[in-house]
């Protein structure tokens, strides 16, 4: 751990004023409330414990006790208030309002301006740097759809969904018992125990075509376990397609996107695999590409996309037999230039990531036990 | 080691808030043990002196007077106590809950840290939070990016900063040299906003493509800040532009579901195939996405969304490197 020791002291400092507060508060409890493991909250306490006044006597001393698991302190007047926020405590809960502010659908936009207000009183001067980050949780997805999501949530309710799986491209009814509305990656999600395939799902709420929160009872089955999706929503596993992809400088932005391995600079441009459960979503990946990625391996898929290509090509140049001669037609009119490319091209694309819902992207099926 | 240190800043803030005089030097080394036990004087005012810089880093309003009336010609010490606490503040349980939240959404991201500390000052002094009606809803944040605390501190202390970028389009890296105006997450990616100085305007960073380690070269507060920057705009802007007119586009019924979602318009055609309007803002943009339907999706107008589709299909065939095309 590479905590520095002011870090530390200001945890320390805010822990005083805190446990001062909830005396016999639960050892669990408090580490989780400072985000630490309940190792380094004892080894916290047993540094308390050696600190105190002038003298150092044993009653000049912090009294801490955490046997039993419960935390005990006292004798700490003069670090019993809390030092006021500095300016990344303070950055922290502002900015993390102004986003929840977006959120559609959050039951109690009154009290979230309520303490928006106080909160920026209480920190003073060190309110204004949060002026200069800003966070944009809501990525275009509708509104009634996350609402409908949360409120199922808040009253245990079933949902049933309209949902679309681009890879396969087709939209599938279901029953589903949420269990989290989360965030990953600038978009919307539902987790849910999902009574088609009686296991849990995830799904991405801007692919929800219709959703109608059911009169019955929604509360998951207690094997349902959540995911961590800390890491993202890509968990590749061995028994994936090992895709090689050949990137030109223009399709480098895959690298950012999507869990790549084995990245090897080539001449002719960069070398990535990527591993998947389903080789549908690739080819689209690469046609969306349009030539600035090559399938090396494996061979099905690099023919798989020719063969749509040229299917597709077909319609637009409807007097060549689509199979026989394809399109090396260097008689083109001089506009077949490239154009401009978007500036930012991810930025864009996100709608274009592999479905996290069925079939699983996600190696070996979800993580649960 | 970093254990010893905590211990004794602590000691220090106990001792400099628990006094009301000012205390010199010398009776602050008496107070505090691990200074105490510093073997020489020079070593302790230099442990001293650092100590002191980094209390103040945290907002720890140390005061230092001349108005100690035992050593008239010493310099005294003290904390400001009413300075050092933050205001009194009372919340009601739904504000916690919300507060809560709020420092939630960073439980993955570098100001995790902050973000709980400040909570716990708050809660300190107020009722438990009414959680009820926001379990199991999480906003989350997340800050992947090595860039990010560098450049958030380059941003709240306005010092520029050099690092070197990898350009999107051309995959070139190239050393770029920023006054950093502020960081923000848009569609679920960080970007800095700020003057290049080298290309002599504002421009747009993604935090993913910082290729190295950020360094600050100037001074605090050397530049202002554009009073009228709206990053959110700014980001949007460069990244994404608005609808500017309609395609039509011939579908096969049942297929490109994704694409159906967004049509303003759609017409039977009896022949097994749909005729789909939908906004149209950049031809490129929209030409991806329509490709990765295949045979299913052909682009009826406008030409140059249907000469973008041909463009890259044809690309598919005789890819990038064995012609021209890429750039």
């Amino acid at each position: 751990m590479s905590e520095s020791a002011t870090e530390r002291l200001s945890r320390l400092l805010a822990m005083v004023p805190w446990l001062l507060a909830h005396q016999g508060v639960p050892l669990a409890e408090a580490a989780t409330a400072f985000g630490v493991d309940q190792r380094q909250l004892v080894k916290d306490l047993e540094l308390l414990f050696v600190c105190g006044l002038p003298g150092h006597m044993p009653d000049d001393l912090i009294e801490a006790d955490w046997e039993g698991g419960f935390v005990y302190v006292g004798n700490a007047d003069a670090i019993a208030r809390p030092l006021r926020l500095g300016v990344d405590e303070a950055l922290a809960l502002i900015v993390g309002l102004r986003a929840l502010a977006d959120v559609p659908g959050l039951g109690d936009r009154e009290a979230l301006d309520r303490a928006l207000a106080k909160l920026e009183s209480a920190a003073g001067a060190a309110a204004a740097p949060a002026e200069s980050v800003r966070v944009d949780l809501d990525a275009g997805t509708d509104p009634a759809v996350v609402q409908a999501c949360e409120d199922a949530l808040r009253r245990r309710r079933r949902l049933h969904l309209r949902y679309l799986v681009p890879r396969r491209d087709e939209t599938t009814e279901r029953d589903v018992d949420p269990m989290r509305v989360l965030t990953v990656e600038g978009h919307w999600y539902l987790e849910a125990w999902c009574h088609r395939v009686e296991d849990v799902r995830t799904f991405r709420l801007d692919r929800v075509v219709d959703v109608r929160v059911l009169d019955v009872d929604g509360t998951a089955p207690p094997t349902a376990r959540s995911r961590d999706l800390n890491a993202g929503l890509f968990e590749p596993s061995p028994h994936d397609h090992l895709v090689t992809l050949n990137l030109s400088p223009a399709a480098r932005w895959v690298v950012d996107y999507y869990p790549v391995e084995a990245v090897v600079e080539q001449p002719d441009g960069l070398r990535v695999g990527i591993r998947t459960a389903d080789l549908a979503w690739l080819r689209q990946l690469v046609l969306r590409l349009g030539g600035d990625a090559t399938v090396l391996d494996p061979l099905e898929l690099a023919d798989d996309v020719r063969r749509t290509a040229e299917r597709a090509l077909a319609a637009y140049e409807p007097s060549e037999p689509p199979s026989s001669q394809p399109s090396e037609r260097p008689s083109e009119p001089p506009s077949d230039q490239p154009s401009k490319r978007t500036s930012e091209p991810p930025s864009e694309r996100t709608d274009q990531r592999p479905d996290p819902a069925e079939p699983s992207p996600v190696g070996g099926g979800t993580a649960e036990g | 080691m970093s254990t010893a240190k905590t211990e004794r800043l602590l000691n220090l803030v106990i001792c400099l808030l628990s006094t009301r005089r000012p205390l010199t030097k010398a009776q602050i080394r008496q107070a505090v043990p691990q200074y105490a036990e510093n073997a020489s004087t020079e070593a302790f005012e230099r442990m001293f002196e650092r100590d002191k810089d980094e209390l103040r880093d945290l907002g720890i309003p140390l005061l230092t007077s001349f108005e100690n009336p035992l050593f008239e010609d010493e310099v005294g010490y003290r904390v400001d106590r009413d300075a050092y606490a933050l205001p009194e503040v009372s919340f009601e349980p739904d504000e916690l809950a919300v507060l809560g939240l709020a420092s939630r959404v960073w439980q993955q991201a570098s100001l995790a840290g902050p973000a709980s500390r400040a909570l716990a000052k708050l809660t300190a002094l107020g009722a438990p939070p009414d959680d009820g009606s926001l379990i199991g809803l999480e906003p989350r944040i997340r800050t992947a990016e090595p860039a990010f605390d560098a450049l958030w501190a380059a941003v709240r202390d306005r010092v520029p900063v050099r690092f070197t970028y990898r350009t999107a389009a051309t995959g070139a890296v190239a050393t770029r040299t920023v006054e950093p105006w502020a960081v923000t997450s848009w569609h679920g990616r960080w970007y800095l906003t700020g003057y290049d100085r080298d290309r002599r305007a504002p421009r747009v960073f993604r935090l993913s493509r910082v290729e190295s380690a950020v360094r600050t070269v100037g001074r605090p507060g050397e530049y202002e800040v554009p009073a009228d920057h709206d990053p959110r705009l700014f980001v949007g802007s460069t990244v994404q532009e608005r609808p500017r007119t309609t395609a039509r586009l011939r579908v096969r019924e049942g297929t490109a579901h994704m694409v159906r979602r967004r049509a303003t318009d759609v017409r039977d055609l009896g022949d097994g195939w749909h005729e789909l309007s939908v906004d149209l803002d950049d031809p490129e943009v929209l030409a991806e996405e329509l490709v990765s339907h295949g045979a299913n999706v052909v682009v009826v107008e406008p030409s140059d969304l249907r000469d973008a589709v041909v463009r890259r299909l044809r690309g598919v065939l005789a890819p990038a490197g064995t012609g021209e095309g890429a750039r």
